[in-house]
């Protein structure tokens, strides 16, 4: 069976809707998690400093959910996707005094 | 910034119920072209695994509650806050090391001794090199609720 390329959605976390002309969630197309980040970078090329090191790695910081799921815990960036998955952009907030 | 007092005063006791170890939470609002603009908290655990007392984490999941909650209220998470127990309200090296995107409000409160002290606001400036303070504008409590 052919694997066809699923559109799902990503949603935009507050700071990071001016890159995206304030959409909250944009749609994609992609087979994996991978392929919709990429798709979401080149449709929003300021975007991807945020995203992406400059290795083209996620930043340490992100993380991305499918659903409830961190993808870490999945296939990270090869986990497949589903049509009308769900994907999100979460922050790891963390800091100290020293 | 602009929130209201009552606010920043549970920001401030959330610091000293969690001294000596640092407090955390999210700040829900909305994001304007003139600032975000603090309407409601969402306090959450200090999940870092040890050295609380100088060190904060919010989990993911914790984020995606919250994101959760605000969307419930028609708000989005706007930004984070934290206390620095025993230490002055500014972001550290650690702060900067670990800064997420810019555009979130970052509220902290010092804590000296167990009462809070200093508040302040910062964002990280978009090319990630430093934190600017931001003013913090106090709006009037739109119940007449004695807040003191």
């Amino acid at each position: 069976m052919r694997t066809t390329t699923a559109t799902v959605t990503i949603r935009i976390p507050t700071p990071l809707r001016g890159f995206t002309n304030n959409q909250e969630i944009v749609e994609v197309q992609g087979a994996t998690v991978g392929e919709a980040l990429q798709q979401l970078v080149a449709q929003f090329p300021r975007l991807k400093p945020h995203l992406f090191n400059e290795e083209g790695r996620l930043r340490s910081f992100v993380n991305i959910y499918l659903g409830d799921e961190d993808v870490r815990y999945l296939q990270r960036e090869a986990t497949p996707l589903q049509p009308g998955a769900e994907l999100s952009i979460v922050p790891s907030v963390a800091g100290g005094h020293f | 910034m602009k929130i209201k007092a009552s606010l920043l005063a549970q920001i401030r006791a959330h610091g000293e119920a969690t001294y000596p170890e640092e407090c955390c939470g999210l700040l829900l609002g909305r994001s304007g072209p003139d600032g975000n603009h603090v309407q409601a908290l969402y306090p959450v655990a200090n999940r870092h695994a040890e050295q609380r007392e100088r060190r904060y984490t919010i989990a993911p999941s914790d984020y995606l509650a919250a994101e959760r909650t605000a969307r419930q209220q028609g708000l989005d998470v706007v930004g984070f806050y934290h206390s620095h127990p025993d230490h002055p309200a500014r972001p550290s090296a650690t702060d900067l090391a670990e800064a997420t995107f810019p555009g979130y409000t970052y509220v902290i409160v010092a804590v000296h001794q167990g009462r809070a002290g200093e508040l302040t606001a910062w964002h990280l400036t978009p090319d990630r090199t430093r934190f600017e303070a931001e003013p913090i504008e106090i709006e009037p409590e739109t119940t007449a609720v004695d807040q003191t």
